[in-house]
């Protein structure tokens, strides 16, 4: 047993308890919790199979930022703790039954499976530049660069979108108006009096 | 010239139907009645100047498709020049006359443009017969005879706010429709075995025609004789004979200009005209002669016996109408057909003109149409009474009995009496006719004593107010009187006289041949076969045919008269001598019951009377009976229109409202929208419901997938 | 010694668990989330196991772009959820059902 096989079963067995109890929890934030741990599990995973530029990734996107998004949203809204059990065991036999069923359909599929013709000629070429990072660049803005630009502008619309759709407008707290601020006439604005000592206004 | 005569109607009523708007309704009028009177007069010119043969004359190229080759053609023979002046003439006078009549009539409110519509219609009416009368083949005739029938529902039904002139004008069209569909079975009948519907092929196949079977309805007939058949019944649709008779009554619905040129002189005539012009078949179907004899025997009985109670004026004259049809059948069925259009010819001017001098008493009277209303009317209206007494005198055939002269009705009626009892041999048909001109003499004068003889009945309103009719109307009467006084003497020899003179005046022989001996050849002449015997000697071709058991040697081929002339009279019917040669008592027995009639008329309506009640109360059945129209309207009812209407009832609520529609709504409102509420509790709105199902789409894609074993 | 089919398998039960994470979850939609999130790192552990395999360098270019878009999704249907919340105050998935019928 290589120290390889070692860590391909440890990081997978996460991976896999990350997801069950990410699904089963009762506590929202312990489930997000646990899915950070399946998403360190799989960047595990990925350096092993020697692509640690998306496995860094994964750490940097998915748990860095979407991850502790959800975090956010959790703690954000009132939730609260449900009784997940007696929901779970009502359904839990047919979706147990599905389950197994596709799982096992999969493993039928992984058993036969076999490479299509000619995907040798579909293999894009292997420039040679060393690292992972630096292949996966050059690609990326050699070939693909168009799809590079529209998955910017992907993130582009669900920032917009995300803005647009929680926005709200409060009308019980002050903000500030730069352009009235500016266009503020002093001369207006203000009055002066004179006042004789002692008096008031 | 020929054209122009058809087509002027046509114009003439384009223009007053479409641009009464642009030129107004008088000179609408004017235009259409203008056009008319040119249609006459060519009409009169064509027929003066004819000259015996055939011509005929391409419009326009129609159908061509196989062997069904016809144009748009006019045939102008003898029989066409003969109804070519009695349509145009009589239309012509009733587009005069409507110009007064149809001033002013109350049926119609203040303003409303109706007369242009009436001169269109009547102008329509009139090209359509024209195109009847002078087609070239079967499918221009049927043109004819159906635009007539339309036209006639215009006009009948023309009193557009009166229920019950929709009414006869729908029952007109009907009944007319059962008559067209035996006329349309017998032109298909003809075409299967011609292979042709123009006429000059047509007329050529009589006698294969009597040679051949036909399978119909389940039984083999004999071609002649079933075609024959069906041809008549379209005439009796249209001429309105006994069993296809209920219309004629209630078409008086429509104005009297309408009942007089459409119901007395024209289209009624329409029938006549096709079994005249069909004679070369109907010679040929000695069985279908005998059943239209039959036929027009009862109806010209029955519909005298009607008229014998009726108090309507114009109802009488309806009936009168039927009856004389009835007589120009019995004479067509004989074989007599100059004779059919003798009296078709006299009748048109007396008939038209008893109508329009009813419509006068009644525009008189202020639209009052009972007799039992009227009285003592000759010295209010004058010269409508002197024209219908001559319209009487002629119908009911007074004249110098055993001489030719006399009034038109004398001449014609005394023909087709005679020609009853020589092809009848005094039997049914001649009996039946006798009677009819009793009870026609009797309802002639008894119409002519309560209107315009003794005191004046009903309101004194309107007797008071009684008058003479305008100029306009008067003068067709005038027109239509020297019709009925001279028709008769003046056209006796070309119709009825001498044999030879017929056979000239209706184009079946050239003019120069006589049939005398010493012109064998040609002179093969439809009379006795005796007297043919003794033509033939001198012939070559000796052709022996049999005819009626009689051998009639030698002449040319029976079919060498077949195509020429307008009408076909076959070796062997003699009945237009013999009917010269009847015995006298026969040949006064017309006059004989005129004569009674008149006499009976006048006990009963001037002298006593009191008796016509005495009468009517001792014999209420009888009275009933006839007033009721021996009740066929009744039975027709019972037999025809009930199940009729009941059969429609129940295609439109079940068959259409439940069968059709509840099927469709069902499906449209029940059945699917079941499924769509079914299909619709699947969206329930929950996302893993629908995660679920796909999940399970997947399961499910895999697992076929792996079966099927696809790469 | 470890093979292709090893990783395969892991994504396979990944993606089952995500899965019944979305069914089997009624309480809370969030979870729903977290489940799709699941779904698709199986997938991208497939497409990484395959290109290592492969020596395909296409197979993790497309994670990138999975990635992106799961992040962008992942906020997008956050947002969504936070308007749902405060209109209807709950995330109860049993209420998120408005386009019933």
């Amino acid at each position: 047993m290589s120290i390889a096989a070692v860590a391909f079963y440890a990081f997978s067995m996460s991976t896999l308890v990350g997801g069950v109890f990410t699904v089963v929890s009762r506590n929202p934030v312990h489930s997000v919790l646990w899915l950070i741990l399946s998403f360190i599990s799989a960047a595990g995973l990925f350096v092993l199979l020697g692509a640690e530029f998306v496995a860094m990734l994964l750490i940097i996107v998915y748990v860095g930022a979407v991850a502790v998004l959800f975090l956010f949203v959790v703690m954000m809204l009132d939730v609260d703790f449900a009784e997940l059990k007696a929901e779970m065991a009502r359904y839990l036999p047919l979706g147990l039954l599905i389950g197994v069923v596709v799982l096992i359909q999969l493993m039928f599929a992984f058993g036969v499976w076999d490479y299509s013709q000619g995907y040798q000629q579909r293999i894009s070429e292997v420039i040679g530049n060393g690292t992972n990072t630096a292949e996966l660049g050059a690609i990326i803005y050699d070939e693909y660069i168009l799809i590079f630009q529209l998955s910017g502008l992907i993130l582009l619309v669900a920032m917009i979108g995300a803005i647009v759709l929680t926005l709200r407008h409060r009308e019980d707290i002050k903000r500030q108006d730069v352009f009235t601020q500016m266009m503020r006439d002093p001369k207006k604005a203000m009055e002066l009096k004179d006042i004789k000592p002692g008096q008031g206004l | 010239m020929e054209m122009v005569l058809l087509f002027a109607p046509l114009v003439g009523a384009l223009i007053a139907g479409f641009g009464h708007h642009i030129i107004g309704d008088k000179f609408a009028q004017i235009v259409a009645t203008g056009f008319l009177f040119l249609s006459a007069i060519l009409s009169w010119v064509v027929f003066l100047s004819f000259d015996g043969q055939t011509e005929n004359i391409q419009i326009l190229r129609w159908i061509e498709s196989g062997t069904l080759v016809t144009d748009w053609a006019i045939r102008i023979d003898r029989l066409t020049a003969i109804m070519l002046i009695v349509v145009t003439t009589v239309s012509s006078l009733v587009h005069l006359y409507s110009l007064g009549y149809m001033a002013n009539d109350e049926h119609f409110g203040e303003g409303e443009s109706y007369r242009p519509r009436f001169f269109a219609y009547l102008s329509f009416f009139t090209f359509t017969m024209l195109m009847l009368v002078t087609s070239d083949n079967l499918i221009q005739l049927f043109f004819g005879w159906e635009g007539v029938g339309v036209a006639s529902y215009l006009l009948i039904g023309f009193y557009i706010r009166k229920q019950s002139a929709g009414a006869a004008a729908i029952k007109a069209f009907v009944v007319n429709r059962v008559g067209d569909f035996g006329f349309l079975l017998g032109i298909f009948a003809i075409y299967y075995l011609a292979d042709s519907v123009k006429f000059d092929d047509i007329f050529l196949i009589g006698p294969e025609l009597s040679e051949t079977e036909l399978n119909f309805l389940w039984r083999d007939w004999n071609a002649a004789n079933l075609i024959a058949f069906l041809l008549f019944v379209g005439a009796m649709g249209k001429s309105a004979q006994l069993i296809l008779h209920t219309w004629l009554p209630d078409a008086m619905e429509g104005p009297t200009p309408v009942s007089a040129l459409i119901h007395a002189a024209t289209m009624v005539t329409a029938g006549v005209f096709l079994i005249c012009r069909m004679s070369p078949i109907m010679e040929f179907a000695p069985d279908t002669m005998s059943f239209i004899v039959f036929i027009g025997a009862s109806t010209a009985f029955f519909a005298a016996s009607v008229g014998l109670v009726q108090n309507d004026i114009k109802r009488v004259i309806a009936y009168s109408t039927c009856s004389q049809l009835g007589y120009m059948f019995v004479a067509a069925g004989l074989g007599v057909y100059s004779v059919a259009m003798f009296h078709l010819l006299t009748h048109a001017f007396f008939k038209a003109m008893l109508f329009l001098g009813a419509g006068s008493v009644i525009h008189g009277m202020h639209h009052e149409q009972d007799m039992r209303n009227f009285g003592g009317l000759r010295k209010k209206m004058p010269y409508t009474f002197w024209a219908m007494m001559i319209g009487t005198l002629a119908i009911t055939g007074v004249g110098i009995p055993l001489t030719h002269y006399g009034f038109a009705g004398f001449l014609s009626k005394d023909a087709v009496i005679e020609s009853a009892y020589a092809g009848t041999q005094g039997g049914y048909a001649f009996w039946m006719l006798l009677i009819a001109a009793l009870f026609t003499s009797f309802y002639s004068w008894r119409l002519m004593f309560m209107t315009f003889f003794g005191s004046a009945r009903g309101q004194k309103h309107t007797h008071d107010h009684a008058h003479e009719s305008p100029a306009v109307m008067v003068i067709p009467l005038a027109v239509l009187a020297v019709g009925a006084i001279f028709s008769g003497m003046v056209f006796y020899k070309p119709f009825f006289g001498d044999h030879h003179k017929v056979e000239v005046f209706f184009g079946i022989v050239d003019k120069g041949n006589s049939y005398s001996s010493d012109n064998g050849d040609i002179g093969f002449s439809l009379i006795a076969p005796a007297f043919a015997e003794e033509v033939s000697i001198n012939n070559s071709m000796k052709v022996d045919t049999v005819v009626d058991g009689h051998k009639v040697g030698g002449g040319p081929n029976l079919n060498d008269k077949l195509g020429k002339g307008a009408i076909y009279m076959a070796p062997g019917n003699h009945v237009l001598d013999d009917a010269h040669h009847v015995h006298w008592l026969v040949k006064m027995s017309p006059f004989l019951a005129m004569l009674l009639g008149f006499l009976t008329a006048w006990l009963f309506y001037m002298t006593k009377l009191e008796l016509p009640r005495r009468v009517v109360a001792s014999n209420p059945i009888l009275y009933k009976f006839l007033l009721n129209k021996w009740y066929f309207d009744e039975v027709y009812n019972v037999i025809f229109v009930r199940p009729t209407q009941w059969l429609g009832r129940i295609l439109w609520k079940l068959g259409d409202g439940k069968i059709i529609d509840g099927a469709l709504n069902g499906i449209a409102m029940g059945i699917i929208p079941f499924f769509t509420k079914w299909a619709g509790k699947m969206q329930s709105g929950y996302i893993f419901n629908y995660a679920f199902g796909m999940v399970i789409g997947i399961a499910v894609l895999i697992t076929w997938m792996t079966i099927v074993g696809s790469e | 010694m470890i093979g292709l089919e090893h990783y395969l398998i892991v994504a396979a039960a990944l993606f089952v668990i995500g899965i019944f994470g979305l069914f089997l979850n009624r309480k809370n939609i969030i979870i729903l989330l977290m489940s799709i999130e699941l779904m698709l790192l199986s997938v991208n552990i497939n497409f990484v196991a395959f290109s290592a395999f492969l020596n395909d360098y296409v197979g993790q270019i497309f994670t990138l772009f999975v990635l992106t878009v799961a992040a962008a999704e992942a906020a997008i249907g956050l947002a969504i959820l936070v308007c749902f919340f405060r209109n209807k105050g709950s995330i109860d998935v049993e209420d998120v059902n408005v386009m019933k019928g």
